[in-house]
């Protein structure tokens, strides 16, 4: 390049370099976060009201006696019962016991259920042999499995795990699966120009692509293990295996409480929903916002 | 490769021996369930170091087959193609990673490469200071318009620190203004980097626009109808009049091997 053009070159690249920056300011989507306040009034307002209402209703129906006290009891019964398991000092420990069996049980599932995602994912094999049984095993009722669960283990914790696990494995792996067929091919094909293949392509690529996937399992997963297990606790209740939400319930049935019962069903739901929403809504918020998946409305 | 000083890009390509690209006597045919078709048929081409080549043909010219091919994304039936390295390939979709932001994006191809993890943060902002986005590191895909964009994923593919760019179609989605511009940076991009470019496109005041040698195919199967030499100065603006003279000279050929489609 002579040295003649260099000026006129540095002119007609600034006159570029201007354009180019006029036409990024021009072109470039503003994303902001949506205010705390707007967040309280769309998303947590309607839902206290629905609840507000229900036992509005609840409350109704109890006043108007459609059924006796021991069929339907009163909201304040329930409250009452609430009450007292917090001043004997027992509600949490209850609580605990169903959520760490809960919560360990999911991390031992998301060990196995990942590699084996993977591998159904991406050796042909493997998926032709035992892909159709991993999408059936979902649909049936981890209930069935107590029993088995009971008579090769024995009324344990072991026994919880092993019917946690055979309930939200296939759900993670599933997911992945799932995840990973939905993959861009674009993805793959830009990945492999770069240089991912094989295991590196798996790591950098297929896996980061599919965890949207992936994360829609997980919450899948927890829905299982947290019912595999309530079916567990309450199918296979023994003084051994300490009080978790599943015998409260059982031990309302046998005692005829039905505040009991009531407080019980309450806690177990309240529970599903909170991991839900303070562990895997926001991940999954997470995941798709970065990537500008989250609709605005 | 992307900001080398003309002395080290001077000292590149006198050790390269040969072309950028050889393309040999290379036949490709798809099975498909009317048998076996035809879709590149016997097509011989070099990319000289340095070289910009544009490949023109209408739809079923196999003008992304072949470059697929000279990407290693596909095998030929028939023939051979030689590269020097692993070429760079830019798609019509930016193909940016979603999970990664801009400068991520770049050093996930340095990090492939394997260039050490010290250096990686320092390259990619220059290589995005390349295509002047030098603000756009912790940007996310999504945050960045369809210019941008490309910018980003031509910085990725500079990352790749190959001799040879193969670009699909990669300023076809794009708005008219925005495509301009591309163009003028892509001319001082290849400019400045010496690097051999294979670029392809159905646009033929693109390929005036852009290349030192223009390629039409004819479609069904692709075989290398005619070729080219630009001869107009760089830089150019694809409203110059020489621009358009050749255009029309190369749009008749076109229309012509196109017209011979609807004749039988």
């Amino acid at each position: 390049m002579a040295s003649t053009d260099t000026a006129a070159k540095g002119a007609e690249s600034d006159d570029l370099a201007g354009l180019e920056a006029g036409l990024d300011a021009l072109d470039t989507v503003q994303s902001h976060r949506t205010p705390v306040s707007e967040v309280l009034l769309k998303k947590v307002l309607p839902p206290l009201v629905a609840v507000a209402l229900v036992v509005a209703v609840w409350q109704f129906l109890v006043w108007a006696e459609v059924t006796d006290e021991g069929s339907l009891p009163a909201p304040s019964a329930v409250w009452d019962s609430v009450s007292d398991l917090w001043l004997q000092g027992t509600l949490l420990e209850v609580v605990w016991t169903s959520v760490s069996r809960g919560l360990l049980g999911f991390l031992l599932a998301l060990a196995i259920g990942t590699p084996l995602g993977l591998l159904v994912a991406r050796v042909k094999f493997v998926r032709a042999a035992i892909g159709p049984i991993l999408s059936g095993l979902q649909s049936l009722p981890s209930v069935a499995w107590v029993p088995p669960a009971v008579i090769w283990l024995g009324l344990n914790n072991q026994m919880m795990y092993a019917v946690i696990l055979l309930g939200a494995v296939p759900s993670i792996a599933n997911g992945l699966v799932s995840g990973v067929d939905q993959v861009p091919p674009l993805f793959l094909r830009a990945g492999r120009t770069l240089g991912a293949t094989g295991l590196k392509g798996t790591w950098h690529i297929v896996m980061p692509a599919a965890l949207p996937g992936y994360v829609a399992g997980l919450k899948q997963g927890w829905a299982f293990s947290w019912r595999s297990l309530m079916a567990a606790e309450i199918i296979a209740s023994s003084p051994d295996l300490g009080l978790g939400l599943g015998q409260l319930l059982e031990n309302g049935r046998n005692n005829s409480d039905m505040p009991g019962v009531f407080l019980a069903i309450l806690l177990i739901l309240t529970v599903g929903i909170a991991i839900d929403l303070l562990l895997f809504s926001p991940l999954e918020r997470a995941v798709l916002r970065g990537r500008g998946l989250l609709v605005k409305s | 490769m992307a900001t080398l000083t003309k002395d080290q890009a001077e000292d590149r390509t006198t050790t390269t021996a040969g072309p950028a690209a050889r393309i040999e006597h290379v036949s490709k045919s798809f099975t498909g369930p009317a048998g076996g078709q035809l879709v590149l048929d016997d097509i011989s081409l070099d990319v000289a170091p340095g070289e910009f080549v544009t490949l023109l043909g209408a739809s079923g010219c196999g003008k992304s087959t072949l470059l697929n091919l000279v990407a290693g994304l596909d095998r030929p039936s028939a023939g051979a193609i030689t590269t020097q390295g692993r070429p760079a390939l830019m798609f019509q979709e930016h193909a940016l990673f979603p999970w990664l932001t801009a400068g991520k994006n770049i050093e996930l191809a340095l990090r492939l490469r394997g260039v050490a993890k010290a250096e990686r943060r320092p390259e990619a902002e220059r290589l995005l200071d390349l295509v002047r986005l030098s603000g756009a590191y912790g940007k996310r895909v999504h945050e960045l318009s369809g210019g941008m964009r490309q910018r980003v994923a031509l910085a990725r593919a500079l990352a790749q620190d190959s001799q040879l760019l193969l670009m699909d179609e990669p300023f076809a989605a794009l708005d008219a203004i925005t495509r301009d511009v591309l163009h003028d940076e892509l001319t001082r991009i290849w400019r400045e980097t010496r690097l051999s470019v294979l670029f392809v496109t159905h646009n033929v005041r693109e390929a005036v626009r852009l290349a030192e040698r223009v390629v039409l195919l004819s479609s069904r199967p692709g075989r290398i109808a005619r070729e080219w030499t630009v001869g107009i100065e760089q830089p150019r603006r694809i409203e110059d009049a020489a621009v358009a003279e050749l255009s029309i000279e190369i749009t008749e050929e076109l229309r012509g091997e196109i017209r011979r489609h609807g004749q039988h």
